[in-house]
């Protein structure tokens, strides 16, 4: 459905894409996790026929975006970070002017925009004028432009930004919709436990480059490292830190008196963690708990981008 | 068929501009402006005269004046309603959106371009009322206003695309506004200052222009400098004898509308395919 081949663009001495590739299945909702500056909106301006780039090509439906661009307008709709409104049109005019920039029949459009009014939830604001709407009545009219020809993949990047958390709710909501039709969907987000929630795949991008592409499990297991594991022991502390000490996939360990708790750092694989606690239970250690720190995507976007500068 | 023929930006443009005050305030202002201008020329010509009656030759005194004034206001007005046609979608960042229809950069630019021009006919077509009070002395032909109405026209379209050029390859509305005010300055006045410099040169260069028959010396820049300058074709339209004395003074005698014709069509095709080129400056293939 998407196939992004060698993608490269600079400004100036600047690259801000380096040979990136990605190929996204049809139906695919794909989350882009990165860093400010780390090339998603790049990638998404290219995609929406908005940029060349300085090498490679992107493919929607066989099309490229680079020699075939009306083509590939007609099969995406497109939502930029930051956009604005014309002040004095009113909702249903607005949809109204997008409708028939795709060349969509009046007769159509008439059906259309209650339908799609409807789906974002403002159907009560169709005769509003745009710029008096809320940020994220502005956002979700946004997105049923970007729906009004029906496109079969959705650019959206950073659909929630600058949203309150009921605003951000609903946005969610509307875009798991979007998933339950089949669209194909490109979004990029900060929020990330919402994308790693709503997403299929994942692409973790940074300085240009692709650093990770596949399910939001595997992705995370990827850049998982080391686990950070916290033992629960009853009374014998003492006794829990000289036995751990004395496996060799430990590290970082410390005892936390108060919480009667160890925890250590282990590189070891799961099996080395089940002869682990099989030895604890055999040398009388009375463990009654165990926790392994999972981490979350935020983590393994803080861990991705460390020393970047936002 | 209507739908191939439909332009939504020129749609929607309209729409906005005649929703806003400022569009009302400004139609107002000019009618106010030429009304003025008619009510106090028939008021002190009345006064001077005495007899309360206005002569042909003072009515056609009057439309001269009026059609200058109204082809001074117009050439003033086009520079504000185009420079921002682009940049000011993106400024206000609703031109990203605008690229990603289907809609070709030609439909975009010319949508802008219409909509602006629907506004300057609007006022054209609004101050008719007024500038017609010529018709009820006599001295002027329907010919001779519907000319003057042409030129206009042609005047607006060419200086619209200047003023839609500029504001898509600047990417601030107050530099396009700047670039296409300069245009509109050089077209007017820079023009015919450049004319009155050739003619002295010549004149002081030894070079005598001959009041009654000979061969004038041939000076085609100098006659160029006059037949792109709007106010000269308003002369030569309105005093046909003008056109003579300036085919002495440059010995070119090819009629100054056709150059002006020929001149403000060029430049109208040459910003437009600018335009259009560089709307989707970012894309290496533009539609």
């Amino acid at each position: 459905m998407i196939e992004i081949k060698g993608l490269t663009k600079k400004y100036g001495s600047f690259l801000a894409l380096d040979h990136f590739e990605l190929t996204v299945d049809e139906g695919v909702v794909c989350g882009f996790v990165g860093a400010n500056g780390a090339g998603k909106s790049t990638i998404f301006s290219i995609l929406a026929t908005l940029l060349s780039p300085t090498a490679g090509d992107a493919l929607i439906n066989g099309q490229s975006v680079i020699r075939e661009s009306a083509e590939v307008r007609k099969q995406i709709g497109y939502m930029p970070d930051f956009f604005g409104v014309y002040d004095q049109l009113k909702a249903d005019e607005y949809l109204d002017f997008y409708g028939a920039s795709y060349g969509i029949p009046a007769e159509k459009r008439k059906v259309l925009i209650p339908e799609l009014l409807e789906l974002v939830n403002l159907t009560d604001k169709r005769y509003e004028y745009v710029d008096l709407l809320s940020r994220g009545m502005k956002q979700r009219l946004c997105l049923a432009r970007s729906l009004i020809h029906d496109p079969k993949v959705l650019i959206l990047d950073e659909p929630a930004s600058g949203l309150d958390p009921r605003a951000r709710i609903e946005m969610r909501d509307i875009l798991r919709h979007l998933k339950s039709m089949g669209k194909t969907i490109l979004i990029s987000s900060h929020i990330l436990p919402e994308l790693a929630e709503m997403c299929d795949e994942i692409v973790v991008i940074d300085s240009g480059k692709l650093i990770a592409h596949g399910h939001v499990e595997s992705i995370q297991a990827q850049l998982q490292g080391d686990k950070r594991i916290k033992v629960k022991v009853l009374n014998r502390l003492a006794d829990a830190r000289a036995f751990f000490e004395e496996d060799p996939f430990i590290s970082g360990l410390e005892i936390l008196e108060n919480k009667q708790e160890v925890a250590f750092t282990y590189k070891g694989t799961d099996e080395d963690q089940v002869e682990l606690l099989r030895k604890a239970l055999l040398s009388n250690i009375p463990i009654y708990s165990l926790t392994v720190e999972e981490k979350d995507l935020e983590d393994v976007f803080m861990a991705i981008t460390k020393g970047v500068d936002y | 068929m209507q739908q191939r023929f439909s332009n939504p930006v020129l749609m929607k443009e309209l729409k906005l501009r005649f929703r806003t005050l400022k569009s009302f305030s400004g139609l107002m202002f000019y009618l106010f402006l030429l009304f003025i201008f008619v009510g106090g020329f028939l008021s002190v010509f009345t006064q001077f005269t005495g007899t309360g009656f206005f002569r042909p030759n003072e009515s056609f005194i009057m439309f001269a004046v009026i059609s200058i004034l109204q082809m001074a206001l117009v050439m003033f007005i086009t520079p504000g309603l185009t420079a921002g046609a682009i940049s000011s979608e993106r400024e206000k960042q609703t031109l990203n959106i605008l690229l990603t229809t289907t809609q070709s950069s030609t439909q975009i630019i010319i949508g802008k371009l219409l909509s602006s021009i629907a506004f300057l006919i609007l006022l054209l077509i609004a101050g008719l009322p007024l500038y017609s009070v010529v018709f009820l002395f006599g001295g002027v032909s329907p010919v001779q206003l519907t000319t003057i109405f042409l030129f206009y026209l042609l005047t607006i379209v060419a200086i619209g695309s200047i003023g839609i050029m500029f504001s898509t390859i600047t990417k601030r509305t107050i530099v396009s506004m700047i670039a296409t005010y300069g245009g509109m300055i050089f077209l007017g006045a820079v023009t015919a200052f450049l004319f009155f410099v050739g003619i002295s040169f010549e004149t002081f260069g030894g070079m005598p222009i001959p009041t009654s028959g000979g061969t004038p010396p041939s000076s085609p820049v100098t006659y160029f400098w006059a037949a792109i300058n709007p106010g000269a074709l308003m002369l030569t339209i309105l005093y046909p004898e003008s056109g003579t004395q300036l085919a002495n003074m440059t010995g070119i005698s090819f009629p100054v509308w056709i150059t002006y014709l020929i001149f403000y069509f060029a430049i109208t095709v040459v910003c437009l395919m600018i335009a259009i080129r560089k709307l989707r400056a970012n894309m290496k293939h533009n539609r």
